[in-house]
């Protein structure tokens, strides 16, 4: 099945041009058949091919389709690799995908626009597959522009509100900026080592460039500007929010399971450059590690049900940078997988909650919704245990891996270890903020469970993936050197990995179940709501993004609306047009001043001739 | 014989759609299409059958053509002054005619319902422009270039000062200074060129194969050389001498913005490649520094003012100053990537920017305004054109798999090696293309209705015309290697450098 693995990215991409081709103009069975069944086509074909993979102990697997663009000495072709960490991703693409594509055939139900939708997101598989199965960075490149764009159009799905189209132009040219430092990476690459194949290219780079020097230094800042952005980190980690304006199934899939992991992909998978410069992969780790932790206190002070998850997969991406940072490369695919079982849980249930309180999204308009809807309420809880990382739940593997490779680290890993830690707090506190705030205390609103087998079933595959799926061993061994986490940490450091986060849930319970603390007075009053305020905005980091570059940009451009360098021309043509006035002065038309003039320049002329 | 058939054909299906007039209002247009499918037909021919039109393959392997011409025609005409009525086609040029026929199709689509009043006449100038392209894209004698150059430009400044908008007298009449004065400059350089030609060698010719490699003294060198810069870079255009462009676009026809923007601006480009570089090198080589940063200046530039605009064809035709921005640039960093990427970009725009201008041109017919303040949610109004609107913008922002990445990503990928401090700014225009791009399908396409505007969805005719575009872009963008191919062997030949 190996030689069908084009079929893989093929699928969606036919099911996107049916949907296209249709105009529209499907209606919603067919619709739902051909968008999530060319996923679930997908999926088997990569399942098949996977098996195929694994089967034959393969390390690697390239199949040439055809050449995309070959100019002097560059050439890339649509050419597919597949190995372990692009097995990896390729399962969590369709699988996930065409789970959360099945719940979205009954989310989107009624909507006028489904077609559209559908089509939107398998053009979005279709460029996530290429993303991750590209042998050289030009393809890979291509995914990610186009995921960046569905992105785009998803998030402006529903297009007639304008906050929705600010939202979505706002992730697509913040994620631009990353994209644009991601191309100068490729620029500088090509210029040195003259290809842009992943595989030649870190050969090449390894045995041409020293380590620690200029050029490896550069070629990975560059690509981390990329993954930054991508994957909404510091200092680009301000559209992911905003993003949530999109319909829930795409926070689940674009915005937490798939597309914004792509920068942890990237640097994963051009991990041998970063080992030619420790320095950047440090910072990536420091990247990760302040950017966990500050989104984790932002993710406390929301009260949007959706923005504390989004705030929740910066966070958790953090982590993933964090292990990138201490060359835990195998952990941060691992904690990849794993958050994307979890937080596509988390994120849908939080969809069916939406659904099930007339599209409302704020937690503090919920509350008591355990009797309700308690098909929600047990699979939310799932997604949040998992997330908080509770022992023997996927989120603990991974979590404690990384976090015991940051441990292990000897270069200034006990650091970030520190930020870890202190996150796992955080996640406990917020995440169980959450819960307790929209499933415990008074009931304020009636809520209505909306039933269905595409609704439910992809929910209840999915928790078993978030409680179950750290069992699943992820065959990257081959792909990147053996890191040194496999020491174990101290039963002391164990303890604390584990008691944190149950401290954690222990505050929020007295917090937001038994009151002890007026939390409401808190965000209100005083020092502590300047603080709210602070964390609220991101750190103020939103609010100075838009004075300084938003702002300045749009005035100077107004200022020179009707461009400065007309007015040089404008300036040119005036002048002729006085001279011209000049000229016309002299035709009066009365031979009294014909016969002077005519006189005069006689004189002129002969007095001129004298005097030379 | 069958490339001057391509003018030929131009030029009496221009007179014949005149008279054609006093016969109904509707015969030009059927005249002026018979005449572009038929030379439709010869490119198709030329590219595909090329023994049956008696030309050699534009599709054989690289080394059997190294720097061959496919077709060359050459006889007498002014032999006093050693000019001579020489034409050639090579695969750049090959490319160029066979994006100025289709564009040709695509513009005389846009015309088909929008041009009622003289329709004769404005056949005929539409018909002579693209016969002068024709003859700017394969004249080898300077002299015949120069004449075609003034060819293409007469009748289009009669399209915007006849069938133009509400202040077309000033736009035609910049236009035609702008050019005039350009191309003036472009003369003077010309005859200064060929006079010490005459001094070193005798012999007094315009013609461009003997012409080259002539050595100029060093001060005369640059000036003469800049002459055909300034000429150039006017057409592309080029900060500073762009400001031409906005106005003819903002009061052009949509026919004439389509020419416009998709051909006539390629012209500048190809005269960059084929004679400002190649007839002085080393000239150029020294100036390639501040030409490449013109290029990055213009992207930078032009991508702020485009944003500030509401009038929706002025910001379109800022933006293609932008996208040509990376053209200079890939033009004077003169390696194999870069000047591809040139080539690419030129086609690509050519598709991309004509489609722009159509969608633009077909919302003023359809509400009578340009004002993007006055627009808003077309989406659900007319559906097929906002998809289309979305995938063109899509296009000119540089999505890969469409034609514009791969011409701007090659642009800086070879720009690169030339110039790295250029090319990073250059490589912001990435950032800037999508802040106005996503402002224009915000404005007009998303958001609210508010004025109620009513209107049709695309004719039939207007369908067609953005179908073969899409198809045109979509091929460029996943499989260029056809193109990249036919362009080769002339680059080569100029000089560029492929390892």
């Amino acid at each position: 099945m190996l030689d069908y693995l084009w079929l893989v990215p093929a699928l969606p991409f036919l099911g996107f041009l049916i949907l296209v081709l249709a105009e529209g103009k499907l209606s919603e069975i067919p619709a739902g058949i051909v968008g999530a069944g060319s996923i679930g086509m997908a999926f088997v074909v990569a399942s098949l091919a996977g098996m195929e993979f694994l089967a034959n102990d393969m390390s690697s697997y390239t199949q040439e389709l055809w050449t995309w663009m070959a100019v002097g000495s560059f050439k890339a072709g649509f050419t597919l690799y597949l190995d372990g960490v692009s097995l990896v991703m390729m399962f969590i693409i369709t699988g996930i995908g065409f789970l959360i594509h099945v719940y979205a055939t009954g989310y989107m139900h009624d909507d006028p626009s489904f077609a559209r939708f559908f089509s939107y997101m398998n053009l979005f598989v279709c460029a996530m597959l290429f993303l991750v199965l590209g042998d050289n960075l030009l393809l890979l490149f291509l995914g990610w522009e186009g995921v960046g764009l569905c992105s785009y159009l998803l998030i402006g799905f529903w297009y007639t509100d304008p906050y929705n189209g600010y939202c979505a132009r706002k992730a697509f040219v913040m994620t631009r900026v990353g994209d644009a430092s991601m191309a100068l990476g490729l620029f500088l690459i090509f210029s040195n080592v003259g290809t842009l194949n992943i595989q030649e290219a870190m050969l090449l780079a390894q045995n041409q460039w020293a380590v620690g020097g200029g050029i490896a230094t550069a070629v990975t800042l560059l690509l981390l500007g990329g993954a930054v952005g991508k994957s909404a980190q510091l200092p680009l980690q301000t559209w992911l929010p905003d993003a949530m304006a999109g319909p829930t199934p795409i926070s689940a899939l674009i915005h937490a399971a798939t597309m914004v992991t792509a920068g942890v992909y990237l640097i994963a998978r051009t991990h041998v450059l970063y080992l030619l410069a420790p320095e950047v992969q440090y910072l990536v780790g420091v990247v990760g590690a302040i950017t966990l932790l500050m989104a984790g206190f932002t993710a406390l002070t929301q009260n949007d049900i959706k923005k504390v998850l989004a705030f929740s997969t910066v966070s958790q991406i953090g982590y993933m940078f964090l292990a990138l940072g201490v060359g835990a490369w195998s952990s941060a695919i691992f904690h990849l997988m794993t958050h994307a079982f979890f937080k596509a849980l988390l994120f849908l249930t939080a969809g069916s909650i939406i659904l099930a309180m007339h599209h409302e999204q704020n937690i503090f308009k919920m509350g008591g919704l355990r009797k309700d809807l308690p098909w929600s309420h047990w699979l939310f809880l799932i997604g949040t245990v998992a997330l908080v990382a509770l022992p023997f739940t996927s989120g603990f593997f991974s979590k404690e891996e990384i976090l015991a490779a940051a441990l292990a680290n000897h270069d200034g890993g006990y650091v970030l270890w520190l930020f870890g830690v202190a996150g796992a707090f955080m996640t406990a506190l917020y995440s169980f903020r959450l819960y307790f705030l929209v499933f415990w205390g008074d009931k304020t609103h009636d809520g209505h469970e909306v039933m269905g087998l595409h609704l439910q079933g992809p929910l209840v595959l999915l928790a078993v993936l978030a409680l179950l799926g750290g069992y699943i061993h992820i065959p990257v061994d081959g792909v990147f050197p053996h890191a040194e986490h496999d020491a174990h940490p101290s039963l002391f450091y164990q303890g604390i990995m584990i008691g944190l986060p149950m401290i954690g849930i222990l505050v929020a319970y007295l917090v937001y179940v038994k009151k002890i603390v007026n939390t409401c007075a808190l965000s209100t009053k005083g020092f502590s709501a300047k603080l709210h305020r602070f964390w609220f905005t991101q750190w103020g980091m939103d609010w100075l993004y838009e004075k300084l570059f938003v702002n300045s940009y749009v005035v100077l451009a107004r200022l020179n609306k009707s461009d400065l360098i007309d007015a040089i021309y404008n300036g040119i043509s005036k002048f002729c047009m006085s001279l011209h006035g000049l000229v016309v002065e002299t035709q009066t038309g009365q031979l009294r001043w014909y016969n002077l003039t005519l006189a005069a320049a006689v004189l002129l002329v002969i007095s001129i001739g004298v005097l030379l | 014989m069958i490339l001057v058939w391509l003018m030929l054909i131009l030029f009496i299906g221009g007179l014949a759609a005149w008279l054609a007039e006093s016969r109904g209002a509707e015969h030009p247009r059927s005249v002026a299409l018979v005449a572009i499918f038929l030379d439709l037909f010869i490119v198709i021919l030329m590219i595909f059958a090329p023994e049956i039109v008696g030309i050699k393959s534009p599709l054989l392997s690289i080394e059997n053509l190294q720097g061959d011409w496919l077709v060359l025609y050459q006889s007498e005409w002014i032999n006093r002054f050693g000019v001579k009525f020489l034409f050639g086609l090579d695969g750049l040029s090959l490319l160029l005619v066979a994006l100025t026929v289709v564009l040709g199709l695509v513009a005389l689509g846009a015309a088909w319902g929008e041009i009622k009043e003289r329709s004769g006449f404005f056949y005929f100038n539409l018909l002579w422009t693209l016969a002068g392209v024709i003859g700017v894209f394969s004249a080898l004698d300077l002299f015949l270039f120069f004449f075609f150059w003034e060819v293409m430009l007469i009748p289009m400044y009669f399209i915007i000062a006849i069938w133009g908008h509400e202040n077309k007298q000033y736009a035609a009449m910049k236009f035609f200074i702008f050019t005039q004065v350009s191309g003036l400059l472009m003369l003077l350089s010309m005859l200064v060129l060929v006079f010490y030609h005459f001094e070193s060698t005798g012999i007094l010719t315009f013609n461009y194969f003997e012409l080259i490699g002539t050595v100029l003294p060093e001060n005369v060198g640059i000036w003469v050389m800049l002459g055909f810069f300034v000429a150039f870079a006017t057409k592309l255009p080029v900060v500073p001498f762009h400001n031409w462009l906005p106005d003819a676009h903002s009061q052009a026809p949509t026919a004439g913005s389509v020419i416009l923007a998709g051909i006539l601006l390629k012209t500048g480009a190809y005269g960059l490649l084929r004679f400002a570089v190649p007839l002085f090198p080393n000239e150029s080589m020294e100036f390639a520094p501040i030409a490449m940063a013109l290029g990055a200046i213009s992207i930078l530039y032009t991508a702020k003012v485009a944003f500030a605009q509401n009038d929706l064809k002025r910001l379109i035709a800022y933006t293609s100053v932008s996208h040509m921005g990376f053209v200079v640039l890939g033009i004077y960093a003169w390696n194999a990537q870069a000047v591809q990427g040139a080539v690419m970009t030129m086609l690509a725009h050519g598709f991309s920017a004509a489609a722009l201008f159509m969608l633009a041109g077909g919302l003023q017919h359809r509400i009578h305004t340009r004002n993007m303040d006055e627009m808003g949610g077309f989406w659900g109004v007319v559906p097929r054109m906002s998809f289309m609107a979305l995938f063109f913008t899509v296009a000119a922002v540089g999505m890969p798999g469409l034609g514009n990445f791969v011409g701007e990503f090659l642009v800086l990928l070879g720009g690169f090696k030339a110039n790295v401090t250029v090319t990073v700014f250059a490589a912001m225009g990435l950032i800037v293309a999508a802040v106005y791009s996503l402002i224009v399908l915000q404005k007009v396409f998303h958001g609210e209705n508010k004025n109620n505007h009513i209107m049709h969805d695309l004719t039939y005719m207007e369908f067609l015309c953005f179908a073969l575009m899409m198809v045109g872009l979509i091929w460029m963008g996943l499989y260029p290697q056809p193109m990249l191919d036919m362009a080769e062997p002339t680059l080569r030949s100029l000089g560029v450098t492929f390892q």
